[in-house]
């Protein structure tokens, strides 16, 4: 494997591509007792319509995620969760938007753990019995989704925000989607999608690189399939589809989020997007902000008040949001602030103090295996390395920032999903 | 990894932990008080308004602007109920300067800020800030408020409350709304000079540093603490037994789509001495993790709950069995939920049932090693038990854990309350007779 150091924040990455497609990357770590490894597919909620073979296929909402339950079965009738869990280590697995990840957490038996994760991710078994249960169990995870007001609320903006992108719909699907689910669609979606050279498997701990090679060799499919194309429709405008959703639901206090598309960059350019948004959102609305130091101090806004640069299935959307008795004000005050960074620019002091809390942050970020394995995951499915992040950091300017938050941000382009508290 | 023990000053304690695995380092400051219904709401405030703004960084921009100076140092109020011990203060992140440019060395900066905002917060005449007092009580009168939005913790929370309504431990960590709302700056400022020369303290450090950096450090940044009385009396009271004869039954109705059904029991006479491991290991067995019983019955096998979990508060000598439901499976899961109980205390558990709780638990405990967060709470807990055991031998304590232990776990626990959140407006005619 090659491997390359990266001496700001004192790691190493090992890398490579097996012959049948897969992306591999190891972190070796000396002195934890924890190993962390991630087995991910670029599938998720919104690759509903693809290409395959020449054939176009259209699926129903909820597959990837319904996918995900059912791949813990084995046609041994045991339960792939259960082996893991009863063999020590800490198993779960979750389905976004853009992707799938298989995860396991462990201290002992770390081969055996990794052997059985990239064996039950490769062993498709359905019946139409395991599907009909599940249907069941799902059905009810829905409904969970349903009465929780931060789903709510962030689906409420993604209707809002995108016209056609079925990242707009539930990564869980619907009751109704979900039961056009068979034991064919997801042996299909699992061929398609589940091929090593979709996939990537990543890796955390004290272990041997090379050992990890040879695992992945000897457990995975050895042939390389074309993968399959995703379809999201044609692009999206940059004006949301309607500006102001409000919904009353069982919250104490009315919650909401603003958000705007971004128009995604691809490729090694996504990386530096990615960091210019997030110094700029910073900048813009971070804690130590004038804009957020002036709307907590008039009682606007709460410490729970956050941002985002979410980038996910050929979106990229910023969300701002929190609680705040007066939503509509807070985006008054926020259109204001962007129109005056558009007119008097960025104070380069602040730029300086933006990059070093964000240089705190990623090393703070460092820490989590999880954190670690699942960014270095998405990066190979965007087609850049995160460990690179500290170093490209440095080379943003203002006038980037400025420009992200004039253009990105301009009024026109917000929408505000709104939670009241029911009477 | 071993961890060192030093007294500051009077009733000032340091616990240091050297280790070179981290990017960062962490510290924590806490004041220790008793948990009462009077006091909570105003101590749990304290933090917050004390991270308003110091004399010399008066408010929240300035402060944050020393944070990013600091390179992102994050210095933020905590306040934890660990039984009915309530400790309040702060956790600090900070870089390892190993990794910042020039080396740049931000412990001693970052210990002498927290100094300043526990000891000098802007102030006018010797008074708290009014306008940051009134600020800060809404934000945390919102924050008791909201407990109502996630379901789940809400309806654990609602538990508590109603199994122990004549103990201090109902009162919760932040304090009740209407003690909340009664708060007033002057009062505030008085709780928090008293708390200052009252409480025991502790600190905890975990990172690259010399411990005589950090001793130096602290002892500078802490050099005008005014120490009175320490109060060393404080502690949890443990009830062994349900508060009457039969487990009572509260039902709450709000416009939820899923049903949420908690169980709260005592743990019991096991109570009297305590034994972690065991106590962790049931837990595991009953009903933490996917080996479990809850899991493996209630969700898997008889599809009864989307999810089902129990955890133990090991000061407070609680069980709680928590699960989301349809409202029709009330009864069904509620059965269910006592019969793997029963199952239990009859010594139905299975080899394979008790490894994997084994190995799950001494995996959690090893794995908190490589995480300074959990170290941090981990020996905060053992400080206030006066414990004197590392993550790795508890493990060690874990894995002899035997069948037999559990089942005396098992059997000594006893149910006070069945808690049911259901949705309103709908009618439901059921009778509510069968007990167990």
């Amino acid at each position: 494997m090659e491997s390359k150091t990266y001496p700001r924040i004192g790691e190493t990455l090992f890398s490579a591509r097996l012959p049948n497609g897969l992306q591999l990357r190891v972190v070796p770590k000396a002195g934890f007792s924890s190993y962390y490894a991630v087995f991910a597919t670029n599938y998720g909620g919104a690759h509903r319509r693809f290409t395959l073979e020449g054939r176009t296929v259209d699926t129903p909402a909820g597959v990837a995620h319904f996918l995900e339950h059912k791949m813990f079965d084995l046609p041994s009738g045991d339960n792939a969760l259960n082996l893991l869990s009863a063999n020590g280590a800490d198993p779960n697995a979750f389905t976004s938007s853009g992707v799938t990840c298989y995860y396991f957490q462990c201290t002992e038996k770390f081969e055996e753990n990794l052997r059985m994760l990239l064996h039950f991710v490769s062993t498709p078994y359905f019946t139409p019995e395991t599907v009909r249960k599940e249907q069941g169990i799902i059905g009810q995870e829905i409904r969970m989704g349903e009465d929780d007001p931060g789903s709510a609320i962030y689906y409420n903006l993604l209707g809002l925000l995108y016209e056609h992108h079925p990242i707009r719909d539930r990564v869980a699907g619907t009751v109704e989607s979900i039961a056009q689910i068979s034991a064919q669609t997801l042996y299909d979606c699992h061929k398609a999608f589940y091929a090593p050279s979709n996939m990537c498997l990543v890796v955390e701990g004290d272990v041997d690189p090379e050992r990890i090679y040879q695992i992945a060799r000897e457990e995975l499919p050895q042939e390389e399939a074309e993968p399959p194309r995703a379809d999201f429709g044609p692009p999206e405008g940059p004006l949301p589809l309607s500006p102001l959703r409000k919904e009353a639901m069982a919250v104490s206090a009315p919650q909401f989020y603003i958000g705007a598309k971004i128009p995604v960059a691809e490729g090694p350019g996504a990386l530096r997007q990615h960091l210019t948004a997030q110094l700029a959102l910073r900048m813009l609305a971070g804690r130590s902000s004038a804009f957020y130091a002036r709307l907590y101090a008039q009682g606007l806004l709460n410490r729970d008040f956050d941002y985002e640069a979410d980038f996910s299935a050929g979106t990229g959307t910023v969300i701002l949001g929190g609680e705040s008795n007066e939503p509509e004000q807070v985006l008054e005050e926020l259109k204001k602030e962007v129109e005056r960074i558009g007119r008097e620019g960025l104070d380069p002091r602040r730029l300086e103090l933006a990059k070093r809390s964000s240089l705190g942050a990623r090393l703070r970020g460092l820490e989590d295996f999880d954190n670690v394995c699942i960014s270095l995951a998405m990066g190979l499915f965007e087609g850049y390395c995160s460990f690179d992040a500290a170093e490209l950091l440095e080379s943003i300017q203002a006038a980037d920032c400025e420009a992200f938050i004039r253009e990105v941000l301009a009024p026109e382009r917000l929408a505000i999903s709104i939670l009241t508290p029911a009477v | 990894m071993e961890l060192r023990r030093t007294e500051l000053m009077p009733g000032v304690w340091l616990s240091y932990l050297h280790s070179d695995k981290f990017k960062t380092a962490c510290m924590s400051l806490s004041l220790l008080t008793q948990l009462s219904r009077e006091t909570a709401a105003m101590n749990a405030l304290i933090p917050y308004v004390l991270r308003r703004g110091t004399t010399r960084y008066g408010d929240m921009e300035a402060l944050s602007q020393r944070l990013d100076e600091l390179y992102g140092t994050a210095i933020e109020p905590v306040v934890r109920r660990i039984g009915e011990i309530q400790c309040l203060g702060f956790y600090l992140s900070l870089p390892e300067a190993e990794f910042l440019p020039g080396s740049e060395d931000v412990l001693r900066p970052a210990a002498a800020l927290l100094g300043e905002m526990l000891l000098s917060p802007a102030t006018r005449g010797g008074l708290l800030l009014p306008q940051y007092v009134d600020s800060e009580r809404d934000k945390l009168l919102d924050i008791i408020r909201s407990r109502v939005n996630d379901k789940r913790g809400y309806s654990l929370f609602r538990c508590i409350e109603e199994m122990c309504c004549c103990e201090d431990f109902a009162v919760g960590r932040l304090g009740g709304e209407e003690e909340c709302r009664a708060i007033h700056y002057q009062k505030l400022t008085r709780q928090y000079r008293s708390l200052l020369q009252t409480c025991p303290i502790e600190i905890f450090y975990c990172g690259r540093a010399e411990e005589k950096q950090v001793i130096s450090a602290l002892k500078d940044a802490l050099v005008t603490l005014p120490r009175g009385q320490i109060d060393d009396g404080i502690g949890t009271e443990i009830r062994m037994n349900a508060l009457e004869e039969q487990p009572r039954l509260v039902e709450e109705e709000l416009d939820v789509t899923q049903g949420k059904l908690v169980i709260g029991f005592r743990l019991g006479e096991c109570m009297e001495e305590p034994d972690l491991a065991s106590l962790y290991v049931f837990n595991a067995v009953y009903g933490s993790g996917t080996t479990s019983k809850l899991f493996m019955n209630v969700r898997e096998k008889l599809s009864l709950c989307y999810y089902a979990s129990s955890l133990v508060d090991v000061h407070k000598g609680l069980l709680l069995v928590s699960s989301g439901i349809e409202f029709s499976k009330f009864d069904a899961a509620r059965a269910e939920i006592f019969a793997q109980l029963e199952a239990m205390r009859a010594g139905e558990i299975t080899d394979e049932e008790l490894t994997a709780a084994r190995s799950g638990v001494a995996s959690d405990l090893r794995s908190l090693t490589d995480s300074q967060g959990e170290l941090e709470g981990y020996y905060l807990s053992q400080a206030l038990d006066g414990a004197g055991c590392s993550p790795t031998e508890l493990a060690e304590l874990v894995e002899n854990v035997t069948r037999g232990q559990v089942v005396e776990i098992a059997r000594s626990v006893e149910c006070d309350l069945i808690y049911f959140l259901k949705g309103g407006g709908e009618k439901e005619e059921e009778d509510e007779e069968d007990g167990e």
